[in-house]
């Protein structure tokens, strides 16, 4: 068995107010040193796979085609393998 | 009689409105098709509403766009028949790829419903032949991810092939060229986040709608 971590975040080049709400939300309560905030959705997922190269494949073709919009995002994973449980 | 197929997806809740302003307003046929339908070949057009299919989980549209009769709605868009998604259905229809573009998060984080002043930039199309060039109509809009995005080389793109056919006369939610509702490169698809089956009727604040469907109403009156 392995586990996916995947990060889904949106590109440089789009707008994400909601981060922008964030931030502003950040500098009311004084933290002053705050520059950039961005959001992201964050998956775990286990899967079966005789090994770490199946694994990654499948978890790049899960972000392609359902988890990320490649239009407006972009995404990052790590595939590690359980211990026998 | 034209037939109109209304697509339900679990979360739509336009496809009523939609049904109503077909059978009773256009005077024409309509049946609800439930999502797990697979053949559309009885239908005229396919209509696919609004509301917030499957919760609007993961991404608006991302998961219907894997719905059984979504095979069904590109095997019927692929003949060249008319497919209109309104609201959440013009965002099942960017997250399909039947149109280009994405619908992201408004501007100001605010869910926009409010009648909403256009103008018809292209009524030489299925959808719009009732209209006249240029005409300015209102339509409501309802929705808190309709800012259409799309990159440098598709605008182009949508603009040389007079792909945008609905703009905003005060741009709401930060759309790129302040693009309400575009069509595919071939013109059988549109996309549109107003809402014309919710002005159908005087009593609803105006009928511009009433036109889009008369446009398909025409269309097929010509082809038959």
């Amino acid at each position: 068995m392995f586990l996916a971590q995947v990060h889904v975040t949106y590109k440089p080049s789009i707008l994400d107010p909601q981060a922008v709400a964030i931030k502003n939300a950040m500098h009311r309560l004084d933290f002053d040193e705050v520059t950039a905030v961005q959001q992201g959705k964050y998956f775990e997922i286990t899967l079966k796979a005789s090994n770490a190269d199946e694994a990654e494949n499948q978890t790049e073709a899960i972000c392609d085609q359902l988890l990320a919009n490649p239009n407006m995002e972009t995404y990052r994973y790590e595939v590690k393998e359980l211990a026998n449980q | 009689m034209m037939k109109f197929a209304v697509v339900s997806f679990p979360g739509s809740n336009c496809d009523e409105d939609l049904y109503y302003a077909i059978t009773d307003d256009l005077h024409e046929t309509a049946k609800i098709v439930p999502h797990t339908a697979t053949d559309l070949s009885e239908f005229d057009v396919v209509l696919i509403p609004g509301g917030f299919s499957y919760g609007d989980y993961l991404r608006s549209g991302a998961i219907a766009k894997f719905a059984p009769v979504m095979t069904a709605v590109k095997a019927f868009a692929q003949q060249g028949k008319p497919v209109l998604g309104i609201c959440n259905g013009f965002q099942i229809l960017t997250e399909a790829g039947l149109l280009p573009g994405t619908l992201q998060h408004n501007r100001q984080m605010q869910f926009i419903c409010e009648p909403e002043p256009l103008r018809v930039e292209n009524n030489q199309t299925t959808f719009t032949s009732a209209f006249q060039d240029q005409q300015q109509i209102t339509l409501p809009i309802a929705h808190g991810e309709g800012n259409y995005y799309c990159d440098e080389a598709t605008l182009t793109q949508l603009r040389h092939n007079h792909q945008i056919v609905f703009t905003y006369q005060n741009n709401p939610n930060g759309s790129v060229s302040d693009i309400a509702g575009i069509t595919n490169e071939v013109g059988n698809v549109l996309g549109m986040m107003p809402h014309p089956e919710r002005a159908v009727e005087t009593i609803q604040g105006g009928t511009d709608g009433l036109l889009v469907f008369k446009s398909l109403l025409k269309a097929h009156l010509r082809t038959v």
